[in-house]
């Protein structure tokens, strides 16, 4: 949606992703499936990009590890929808994720901080 | 809130959900929770000024394609595949009511089945009780005739609700096991002999007709497989698969089923507490006329879920069969022994050609028409060939007894059917050797297989209903 939909995200970092990213949306509150893809459009500025599908079976396997609890709610005159919020399991499962995340990103970070250095000073260390 | 979806698109998204249910690893709350997907995307979509039409498209895009989805619904659930197999489906905490409810219904049509099969006990006519009743042989001749009669109707019962018949299509099914009813009941078969050591023996023309009565209403249970759509050819393939599946997994049951029958007699013979009759009568009859419709329900229920199971048979088996008949024929070639035209000559070539062609047939059914052809193309046609070569000298000394002894039924039952089979293993092997050479697609032999079936019925039909009158009910 914004002008960063130029940096195409590779299948295995979105399928690496999916689960901490869908486990800290429903922490934000209780969510059925269209709107959890659209926060995740929201949150990563478009950058992210899923077959819509490929998050059913994702909830469901979520339910299974006993990560979420789904519900189906049927407001009168209109059709029903399952709605799905986070369990105490799941908020482990995703303070866990977001400690192996926070490591990977801070190595990361250091990486690239060594790699802007060598780019913005291209003169040879040896010297 | 919602924007008003036009009647168009209703049609094509009930249309899309059907397609999506068809697939047995995507169950209904999972379509339904992607249909309330579909059209959240498709509403939205309008509001930026999108056309139905289109708004469904792209909608349908986004979702991705069903095969990936129903490949990602497998594997998610493949640690339950167990639970596919026995309870129908679903986490703990969700079971899909449909699902019970058609494990429900399976039930219900085997315990009916079961009953039926014993109702004419309650008439006296019992050949599963070891009595001594002096009338016992006129029960097991019953039994012969009938017995596809009083299972089958209830495998179509299943069938006809699972695929929602018409009246009028379940009306002209019944037309066929009505008419069969009457005639292997009229007609006055010939008493069979009563020996000491091997109990009754049926008369032939008796024992053809209660041989070829299943076969014959075994097809007509395809139609109702095919939704009364038997015209059609191509889906008569499925039923063909259908048919292969369902003989593994029955043999499987029965198997089990003897397993446990044995060791129940055993048990208890070991407290001393005598069960045979109750097996003999009850257990046994009933659970092999049960498994008749559960067997269809596991059929249909886990189905698209694992790899069928006919095909894998069938590529272990056709090169150790191609390779046998080749030995055969070179063991005729150095020994110059032919086929000797013994009595049970005819029956035992008969059932090489039905293997031939269950072969053939499960080949073509799990075979992807458009593949190039492939080594076990030819490892086939081997196999075809040499059959039909055994199967034409075999014919031709059988043949000689015939004329030299006249026509008997189980001769002349035994010969059409040869016939019949070879007719079709004969176009089959051209049909091969053609795709081998490229001249012809690979769908020629799945068109011709498919097209053929009728013919087994009839011929089965012909069996049945012309035999014992020309025969006078030998």
């Amino acid at each position: 949606m914004q002008a960063t939909k130029e940096v195409r995200i590779g299948k295995d970092l979105v399928a690496a992703s999916a689960m901490p990213l869908v486990l800290a949306i429903l922490n934000e509150g209780e969510s059925y499936g269209y709107a959890i893809l659209k926060r995740i459009d929201e949150l990563s500025a478009g950058g992210l990009e899923w077959t819509d599908g490929m998050l059913y079976p994702l909830l469901h396997r979520l339910d299974r590890l006993g990560y979420v609890e789904a519900r189906w709610d049927s407001p009168p005159g209109s059709r029903r929808r399952r709605y799905y919020r986070i369990t105490p399991g799941g908020q482990n499962a995703l303070s866990e994720h977001r400690r192996q995340w926070e490591v990977v990103s801070d190595a990361l970070q250091n990486a690239w901080r060594s790699f802007q250095v060598t780019n913005s000073a291209p003169d040879p260390v040896e010297a | 809130m919602e924007s008003t979806i036009g009647p168009g698109i209703e049609a094509q998204i009930s249309q899309w959900r059907s397609y999506l249910l068809r697939r047995q690893t995507i169950h209904r709350v999972d379509v339904d929770e992607l249909e309330d997907h579909l059209r959240s995307e498709i509403s939205e979509l309008g509001t930026v000024g999108l056309s139905g039409d289109e708004s469904f498209l792209v909608a349908i895009k986004r979702i991705g394609g069903v095969n990936e989805l129903s490949r990602e619904f497998a594997r998610e659930r493949s640690s339950q595949l167990w639970k596919q197999l026995v309870l129908a489906d679903d986490t703990a905490r969700e079971r899909s009511r449909l699902q019970y409810s058609e494990l429900l219904v399976t039930i219900c049509f085997a315990i009916a089945a079961a009953v039926a099969f014993k109702i004419p006990a309650a008439f006296g006519i019992d050949p599963f009780a070891a009595s001594d009743s002096t009338d016992n042989d006129s029960d097991v001749s019953f039994y012969l005739r009938n017995a596809s009669l009083l299972v089958l109707p209830f495998l179509i019962g299943f069938l006809a609700w699972k695929r929602n018949l018409s009246a009028r299509v379940i009306a002209g099914l019944a037309v066929p096991f009505i008419a069969a009813a009457i005639l292997v009941n009229v007609f006055p078969f010939n008493e069979g002999a009563t020996s000491e050591e091997s109990g009754y023996k049926p008369g032939d023309t008796e024992l053809l007709a209660a041989i070829h009565l299943p076969i014959f209403l075994w097809l007509v249970v395809g139609v109702s497989y095919l939704g009364g759509a038997w015209r059609a050819n191509a889906p008569r393939m499925d039923f063909v698969r259908f048919t292969g599946e369902w003989f593994i997994y029955y043999t499987l049951i029965a198997f089990g089923g003897g397993v446990l029958c044995a060791l129940t007699l055993g048990v208890f013979e070991a407290i001393e507490i005598d069960v045979e009759p109750l097996i003999a009568s009850w257990v046994l009859p009933c659970g092999a006329v049960g498994a008749v419709v559960v067997v269809a329900w596991l059929v249909e229920a886990k189905q698209s879920v694992i790899e069928n199971m006919a095909p894998v048979l069938t590529s272990v088996f056709t090169p150790l069969f191609a390779l046998m008949l080749v030995a055969a024929i070179l063991g005729m070639a150095v020994t110059g022994n032919f086929v000797d035209p013994e009595r049970e000559v005819l029956i035992v070539f008969d059932l090489l050609l039905v293997v031939v062609l269950g072969l053939v047939l499960y080949s073509v059914s799990a075979r992807d028409p458009a593949a190039k052809p492939t080594l076990m193309d030819g490892v086939q046609l081997v196999l075809v060939a040499s059959a039909l070569l055994i199967d034409i000298l075999a014919l031709a000394g059988i043949l000689g007894r015939i004329t030299e002894f006249g026509w008997t039924p189980n001769r002349t039952a035994g010969l059409g059917l040869n016939l019949v089979l070879l007719a079709n293993l004969v176009w089959s092997a051209w049909l091969l050797s053609a795709f081998l050479r490229r001249r012809r697609p690979f769908s020629d032999l799945e068109r011709w297989q498919t097209t053929y079936i009728p013919l087994y019925a009839i011929w089965a039909a012909i069996v049945v209903v012309l035999f014992p009158p020309l025969f006078a009910f030998d």
